[in-house]
Formats: C-alpha cells, structure tokens, sequence
C-alpha cells in the first residue's frame, strides 16, 4: 500500500465547506432561544457612576438585563491570564481583575457593562440602546512608549507595568559589547494588528434544569481549556456539568483561544433565565473586543567585529497588553519572544528585557506567530542594518554567523535538534535568482523605480509547549495533547484529537497519518475534535502544535493498537506475538502464511466468540474492544526554520509599494500533505505581509479605535500579492518520531522583516515604520532625492 | 436597522409621488443600507427604483453616451458601446468597489450621494455631463454642491447622465488601500477646444482644477503640469494621506492620466 504521508491528499472536509454545509456557531439553533446583545463602553477609560436598567426593561421582548453587580454577587470569576511571568527583581508580575462585565470601572472601549436578553435580536438591540449608563470618563493611556509615565489604569499597579522582565545577562553583553569593532542599533514598532479571523467570535449557550448541565458551543480553538478555565476560574459550572462544543470554526489566528466575557456571560445567564442565548459579534464588536496581536516598541542593538562576527546582542522592549493580562498575553512578549530573538546566529551574549505595560486598548494576546515575529523581526532588521553598515553582503553575513553544527545550543534557552540554514539559504538565493537582482534594479531604475530585495533568516520555537521545557524555564504549565483511536468492530476508525481545527485540514492530514500506521483505507477514518463530551481532554490548536504534539498523540496511539492486535493475532493464530509483524494493515506471522488483517483483528477484539473456533481471541490480560489513548508530552519544542527573500519596486512619485517577487523556502521537517502546508505557507505569508505593508490598528489619544472597520483597516488582498515563489529543504526533526516540525505560523513571522528589508533597501537605508504605506514610502522617497541631491 | 416600509415604485412619476421628508429612493443600496444598518441614517420609508425599466439601459450617439440611473456599474464597465465611445469611463465603472458592489451599485446612486471620494463624479464634471431628472436638466458644474449635497430636490429622482464624447480620456486614481475608494482620482479629458481636469477625493466635493486645465488646454502633455505645486489648503487629511500628499497626488495621477491618454 502506497504511503499516504507526503502526498496532497485532498481535503475531507472541502466539500462540506465548499457546498454551504459547513456548521458553524451562528448556524446553531436551539428551541426557545434568547439573544444576546452587549452593553459596551464607549470610553477608554471611565469609572461607572450609575447604571439604570430601568427604562430598558420595560423595552418589548426583554426577558433579562444582568450587570457587573449581579454576575459579582455571583461570584462569577473574571478572565485571566494563564502564563505567571516574574520580574528581574524577583517581584511576580501584577494583574488587575477583569470581570466578565465590568462593575466599576471600563478600561477600553467595548469593555462590556451590562448584557440585554430579548426574545428576538432586533429587540435585544432596540432595548440595549436604552440602557442608562454614566460614566465618568478620565484620562485615557493609549501610547505604548508613554505608558508608564501615563496616569495609573489599575489602583495598584505603578507605572501601569505588569513586569519587568530579563532573560539572559547583561554583564556578559557589557563584556561582548566593550570588545567590540562596532556596534549597530536600531529602534522599531512591531504594530499592531487585528487578527480578523472570517467568522466572528459567536456563542449559544443552554441549560439543561433536568441534569444541571450548561452546554456551551463557540468560536473556540481549544475547547477543553476554555471549560477548564470557567469551571476552575470563572466558577461558571463544574467541568462535569459544563460541556464545550466548538464546531466549525471560521479562522483563529490565536484570537479565539482566549475565553472571552461574552461565553462567561452568556453560559452563567442560560442558567439563571433557564433558557438558550444566542449571541454573535457583529463586525464593528470584533474590531473593538477581539484580542489584538504585537504592538511592541523596541530598541535593540547588536556588537559585531569589523569582518562581520556577531558578539552581542541587546534588546530593550516595551510590549502593550493593553487592558487586561489575558491567557496567553503574558507569556507571548516573554517566553515565546526572548528566546528567539537572537534569531539563527551564533550569538556569545545577549539578553532580552521586556516592559509589559497595561494601556485602555483592547487586549494583546497571542497572534499568528505570537513573540517570534516581533522576535524576528527585531534581529533580522539589525543583522540587514549590520550587512549595510559593514558592507558585507546580506546573505554572505548571515552565513558567518549561523551555527555549525546541531544541535545548535542557542545563546538564551533553545536546543535546536535539526536543521541545516546554509543549504535553507543556498537554496532561496537560487530560487530568488538573488545573483540578477542588481540587474533588475538598473531596468527599475530605468524606469523611474526605485528597486530594493530584502532577506530573512528565520527559526521559531513551534509544537508548544513541553513540560521539561518549560518547567525549566521556571514559568507555567506544559501543554502535551491526547489522542484517542477507537475501532468499531466492523473496521472503521474515529480518532479523537484533542488539538481542534479552525482551518488547518486535521480531518485530512490526521487522516493520512492514522491511515499509515494501521494501513486502513483513509475513507474510513473519521478525525474528531472539538467537543468536550467526546474526549478526555485536549490543549487545543495554537502555536503550530497540532501536528508536531497532536499529530504525534495519533501515532503513538495507534502504535498501541497494533502493539494489542500483534497479542490478538498471535492468540487466534497459534504464534508467538514476537513472530508477529503487521505491514499495510496485516498482521503476518513471519515464516508462515498465517494472517489476520486489522479489520479482523478489531471484529474479534469486539465479539471474541467467533463461530468454528471455540476458544476466546484474546489473550489473558487483554481486555475485550480495541481502543487506545495516548497522552503525548514532547521532550522539546520543534523548530522549523528557513530563509525568506522579497523584491519590492517603489514608484518614487507616489510611494507604492508593488512587492513584485517573494520566495520563501522553509524547513518544515516532514511534509504530511504538501497542498495543505502551500496553504499555510499562503496565509501565513498574507499575514506576515499585510503587516508589512498594509494592516495598522491605530487608537486616538483618547482610546477611540480609528481603524474599527475595513472602511479603514487595510486587509491585504489577493491583488497584493505576487506569485508566491515556495521550496522546502528538510532534515527531520530528532524530537519526534514524525520527524516533523510545524508550517502554521513561518509565513507570518519571516514576511515582516524580509519585506522591510526589501522595502528600506530601495530606500536607501532610511528607516520607515510599519506598515510601509504610500505616504511614508512617498515622503522617505523626497528625503532620498533631497539627499542625492546633496551628495552630487 | 430600523423598521421602514418598503414600496417598489413602477415608474418615476410614482417614486416621486412616494418621496416624502423621511424617504430615500432605493437603487443598489450599497450605501444607503449600510448606513441604516449602522444606524447613521434612518428612514421611514424605502422607494426602490430598480424597477423602472426606463431608468436602466446604455444609448449612445455620435456626441454622447447615455446612461441610466439605475445602470449598474458591472453594465457600464461590460458595455462594449461604452468601451468603444469613451473607454475610461468603462474603466472607471470596472474600478468601483468590488465585485459585489458592482454587481449592485448604480451610476445614479453613487451620484446622488456624492461621496466625496467617488469615482463618478469626477467622470460627469470631466465629460461635461448633463444630468437629467424626472424634473429638469441639470448642468454637471451645478450639480455637485458639496460634501454629500447635490441641486437634487427633495422627491426630484435622477433618470439618467449623459455624457459627451472626448476627444480623449483617462482617469487614474489613487485609492485608499482599505476601502478602496479614491484618496484621490483625476479624470482628464481632452474636448475640442478644451481640457477639464475633474479631481476627486482631494476635497470635500469633486472639483475641476482650473489650474491644470489652463496649461493641458494650451499643451496637451504632462510636461505642461509637471512639478506644479498645488494648495493644498482645502484639501482633506485624514489618517490615510494629509493634504500635502493629496495635493502632489493630484499632480502625479494628473500626469498619469495624460500620459494614458
């Protein structure tokens, strides 16, 4: 039988996506149903002085109106934030409290206050508008570099500053620095984006008066922690009595991991009206509620010798949070930033401080990549800055620098198993034809353009997170992932995946996989997820561990059914289960041509009393049924890395920006289904270079949310992009028995800088924040002019 | 959005007969619904127009081509009479939102409401357009009045625009990354004797620009405007492009436009 591993399988789950069928939250109805519609504040920053229901209520169709005052009479818990960071001077960080609907105070505008619940929604909306709220507004804190001198948000809280972070030594970079023949520095802002999954966030949430038992659908990327994280925290219901169901989901990018006021509110209200809420995000909601991704503002510099060997590296950051700590909005500008901004260098010393301030914008968490595209793009745009300065070739600097031999224990926590940057690199210069650029940069030329290319040498830290790892980092939790393979007696095979799908094929690719190792036809395997009735647990899908920690659950699963179908062969055919081999879903006993497919093994593992054998199949000790779980927590991250190159032209006269070229080769380790990893690798990159050049979410001084709609938050479009150029060079990963690493979230970390490196070498070497819009380029193109002007 | 009551008129003298202070005629709706649905405006009752077969449909003569209110733009950017007799108002239409819109936005529509960023109105001032309603026959240079406001009466419905044929034309626009509307656009057509440069986008109407009409009336190049260094003073900013870089904008697409002429 053919592997199926490797091949572009076609999607499962395309047909009931492309025909409509696809079920998502808001398609879930359930009889008897209320809607829901959020009271939100307007201000970024006020404190409640009176809230009246009164008028409201007498609104038609208005079955309920709960506040910040009931749900804390309730002691209904807020949200929180999951990761424990610890400052340089030892202090824990501080997180004020978030309750579900605020009580006394708002934070950010959309910071709900009050919940309306109506028999219709048109009701729900008429009523929620005559809810009577005075606020008294105060002074606002949006700048992410002033935050700390702002006034303070949360009593208690000095300078608004969660923690003070510090991850490597900084007398060892003092040492490395004062040896050095130059020091390159540079300031950037890793702006701030808003992660606009397709399908907006959306819960119903019911009661059941009979088994006392809440059931929860909603947008969610990891269900199991979502009901985990009300039940211990929220104390919503216990985790029998609570179920999460996360059907289709339209899209995450780490905005739907958080559980969110709006599922609290409305699975804590289901009980208390006794009946079904509905509630779905309109757009403007999203923009104003979602979480949103990076906004960091950084200084870095990096010591070098004159023939170009790096020494140290420094990196100063102040990273937003925005209102509240959340989930993963701790851990995103800590852990899974620091240690990779040293990027793929030999690097003797460095450190990574972070400032982590609180601001009256919507939360920061966890965004497509979360802390290494700010990571990358910290130390690639110094190393492009260091290529221009020394004048040593970008390419050629990088290669110094890379490491010689792996493991590659890098300089602040990562053991990198596998890899191999200088073949990554090789091969992106020749599918980038980086030799003819200059070439191509006459002919721009030529014609008035301005031609510039730019180049990214990336690695990240995916499949998170392993305890070990972890644990040693001294911070939070490990998060492995659980799989269970269950047989029906008849042969086909559920897998039960406790990672979740919003968009990243698991019912094709996990498919693939289990069809391999128990050699059964890839139709009659279902993958199933996303329910916390159907499984034990899960972690949930995020940081690029589906395949590399989940995918690997599968595997050792159903090695375990094989293990059992060895001792059930052996028994029913009279052998030794030592002399039993299983290939391509049959189980041979060697030297002889006695076998049982795995399709009888299972039927007789279900009914162990087959005619004309009057004896039991199973062995003693075994159990009846063929079923096996396996809890799989990885001894260590995985790292896929690459080299990504980017060729923009700029028409100096109106400051577009045409990315004309982009490559991207990328060492993924193991490649399951190719189309499925082009996928990722598109979206990925989309992301990455929207926001290099198009997406900004931008607040006023007084916290008003500029960009709250597609009028005027710029979302990259398929007319934006070029052809996406894109090759793999790959050595397994040593950690895992796949061999695989993880695709998810490359494009959206390397596309950043490799795109500014492009867009500031057509520039000159001038410096232009992102997103590189038309004014700024327009603007940086008259500097240039003036400057060579100048020069001749 | 706000209950209304919703009426199709079967022609215009029973749209307008509807029409009262808190109406709106409906055509493709692509901005009046959007603005009730965020509640920005609201109505009591909605007279839809698509109706009326007299309002849709492309004539064109030797001097000038005729366009129903109630044309699509998809009609008008397809319209192989259009491409033939005045090709960038075909790629004006083609250039309109986005599929969706221009599968339901009209020609009439999007002048009524003189958005100060769309991309007709600077084809009417540019292609000296007459504006023909249910009532009169208005002049394009009178027509557009201000920022969303129009010489249109209360109840007067728009039956069609028409267009006269230049010698030759472009229009090149600068749009917003976003939504796509003009930052700024310019509409250059060449008439026999003389050349208008309708600009819009920059300010809070759409404008023929004096200035640059002179010098491409008297030499028809972009060599005639290059470098010419605009007021920008009344001109918008916004967190998209400040007014200075609207004013070299008008310029640079100016010169575009003659060039692709």
């Amino acid at each position: 039988m053919a592997s199926l591993v490797g091949s572009r399988v076609e999607r499962k789950e395309d047909k009931r996506f492309l025909t409509g069928k696809g079920r998502y939250t808001a398609d879930i109805n359930l009889a008897n149903q209320t809607y829901a519609i959020f009271v939100r504040s307007p201000h970024a920053r006020a404190s409640i002085k009176k809230l009246n229901i009164d008028k409201a209520l007498k609104s038609s169709g208005v079955v309920s109106i709960l506040t910040g005052k009931e749900i804390a009479d309730d002691k209904i818990g807020g949200l929180i934030a999951g990761w424990a960071i610890r400052s340089e001077d030892g202090t824990e960080m501080k997180c004020p409290g978030n309750p579900p609907l605020a009580k006394d105070n708002v934070n950010f505008v959309g910071d709900p206050v009050a919940v309306v619940i109506a028999e219709s929604l048109a009701e729900a909306k008429e009523a929620a508008e005559k809810v009577e709220v005075d606020y008294k507004v105060l002074k606002a804190v949006t700048s992410t570099a002033d935050a700390m001198n702002g006034d303070t948000i949360h009593e208690g809280i000095d300078k608004n500053l969660c923690f003070d972070w510090l991850l490597g030594d900084r007398q060892k970079v003092k040492e490395a620095f004062d040896k050095a023949d130059k020091v390159i520095s540079i300031d950037i802002i890793n702006n701030r984006l808003i992660p606009n999954a397709m399908e907006p966030r959306a819960c119903v949430a019911d009661y059941n008066a009979a088994s006392e038992e809440i059931t929860l659908y909603t947008t969610s990327q990891n269900p199991h922690l979502s009901r985990l994280i009300m039940s211990a925290f929220g104390n919503v219901a216990p985790e029998h009595k609570l179920r999460v169901v996360a059907p289709d989901v339209g899209g995450g990018f780490g905005s739907k991991i958080n559980v969110y006021n709006e599922d609290i509110v409305c699975s804590w209200a289901a009980k208390k009206i006794n009946r079904a809420i509905k509630w779905v995000a309109e757009r403007s909601e999203s923009f104003l509620t979602d979480i949103h991704g990076r906004d960091h503002v950084t200084h870095a510099e990096l010591a070098v010798t004159k023939d170009g060997k790096f020494l140290g590296f420094k990196n100063e950051t102040i990273a937003n949070l925005g209102a509240y700590a959340r989930v993963f909005g701790t851990v995103t500008p800590t852990y899974l930033f620091g240690p990779c901004a040293t990027g793929v260098y030999e690097i003797p010393a460095a450190y990574t401080n972070v400032k982590a301030v609180y601001t009256n914008t919507a939360p920061v968490d966890a965004y497509r990549g979360a802390g290494r595209p700010e990571a990358t793009y910290t130390i690639e745009r110094l190393v492009e800055k260091a290529s221009m300065e020394l004048g040593i070739d970008k390419t050629e600097l990088r290669i110094k620098n890379f490491p010689t031999a792996f493991p590659f224990k890098q300089t602040l926590v990562h053991t990198v198993d596998s890899g191999d940057y200088v073949a990554g690199m090789e091969k992106a210069k020749q599918m980038a034809d980086y030799k003819g650029f200059e070439a191509r940069r006459k002919e721009s030329e030529a014609k008035g353009k301005l031609r510039g290319i730019g180049v990214t040498s990336y690695f990240e830290a995916c499949g998170i997170a392993p305890s070990a790892a972890v644990m040693s980092l001294g911070c939070g939790v490990g998060l492995w992932e659980s799989a269970e393979v269950r047989f029906n007696p008849t042969g086909q095979v559920t897998v039960y995946t406790g990672s979740h799908s919003h968009g990243q094929s698991h019912q094709t690719t996990f498919a693939q996989i289990a069809a391999d190792e128990l050699g059964v036809p890839i139709e009659n395997i279902d993958i199933v997820h996303g329910d916390t009735d159907k499984g034990t647990f899960g972690m949930g899908t995020y940081g690029s561990r589906s395949l590399a920690v989940g995918g690997i659950a599968i595997v050792n699963a159903c090695k375990k059914i094989v293990e059992k179908g060895k001792r059930v062969t052996a028994k029913m055919l009279e052998a030794n289960p030592e002399d039993v081999e299983f290939k391509d879903g049959e189980f041979i006993v060697s030297k002889s041509n006695k076998k049982k497919t795995i399709g009888e093994v299972a039927f007789a593992c279900y009914l162990p009393g087959v005619r004309d054998e009057m004896k039991s199949p199973l062995p003693e000790g075994d159990e009846p049924g063929l079923k096996e779980t396996s809890f799989y927590d990885p001894s260590n991250f995985s790292f896929p890395a690459g080299t990504h190159i980017a060729e923009v032209e700029i028409d100096p006269e109106t400051g577009h920006v045409k990315l004309e070229k982009y490559t991207a080769c990328d060492d993924f380790g193991r490649i399951i289904n190719p189309m499925v990893v082009e996928g990722q690798v598109h979206g990925g990159l989309a992301q990455g270079i929207g926001q290099a050049l198009y997406e900004n979410a931008e607040y006023d001084e007084t916290g008003q949310l500029m960009t709250g709609s597609y009028m005027d938050y710029t979302m990259p479009r398929a007319d934006n992009f070029p052809e996406f150029n894109i090759g793999y060079t790959c050595t397994h990963a040593t950690t895992n028995p796949l061999g695989v690493k993880g695709c998810g979230e490359a494009g959206a970390i390397a596309a950043p800088p490799t795109v500014m490196n492009a867009v500031i070498d057509a520039l000159g070497g001038q410096e232009v924040t992102m997103p590189a819009t038309a004014e700024k380029v327009w603007k940086a193109c008259k500097n240039l002019k003036k400057s060579n002007a100048k020069a001749a | 959005m706000k209950d209304f009551n919703y009426h199709s008129a079967k022609d215009s003298k029973e749209a307008s007969k509807l029409a009262s202070s808190s109406s709106a005629f409906l055509a493709g709706g692509m901005t009046t619904i959007p603005s009730m649905k965020l509640g920005l405006a609201t109505y009591k009752d909605l007279i839809d127009i698509k109706n009326i077969k007299k309002l849709s449909g492309i004539k064109v003569s030797g001097k000038s081509v005729t366009i129903g209110a109630a044309t699509k733009h998809v009609e008008v950017s397809n319209s192989k009479d259009v491409k033939k007799a005045i090709p960038s108002l075909s790629s004006l239409a083609e250039g309109i939102g986005d599929p969706q819109v221009r599968n339901r936005g009209t020609i009439g529509g999007s002048i009524a409401n003189n958005d100060p960023s769309a991309d007709y109105p600077s084809a009417c001032i540019a292609l000296n357009a007459t504006i023909h309603t249910n009532e009169r026959k208005i002049e394009a240079a009178k027509f557009f009045k201000g920022m969303f406001e129009t010489a249109l009466k209360k109840g007067e419905l728009i039956e069609a625009i028409e267009f006269q044929i230049p010698e030759k034309s472009s229009y090149q626009k600068h749009p917003n990354p976003a939504s796509r509307y003009a930052i700024v656009g310019v509409y250059v057509a060449k008439h026999k004797g003389d050349v208008n440069v309708a600009v819009t986008g920059a300010k809070s109407c759409v404008y023929n620009d004096k200035e640059m009409s002179k010098a491409l009336s008297g030499n028809f190049s972009s060599s005639s405007i290059d470098g010419m260094d605009l007021d920008s003073s009344e001109m918008n900013t916004d967190m998209h492009a400040s007014a200075e870089f609207r004013a070299s904008l008008v310029v640079t697409q100016a010169k575009k436009a003659v060039d692709a002429c």
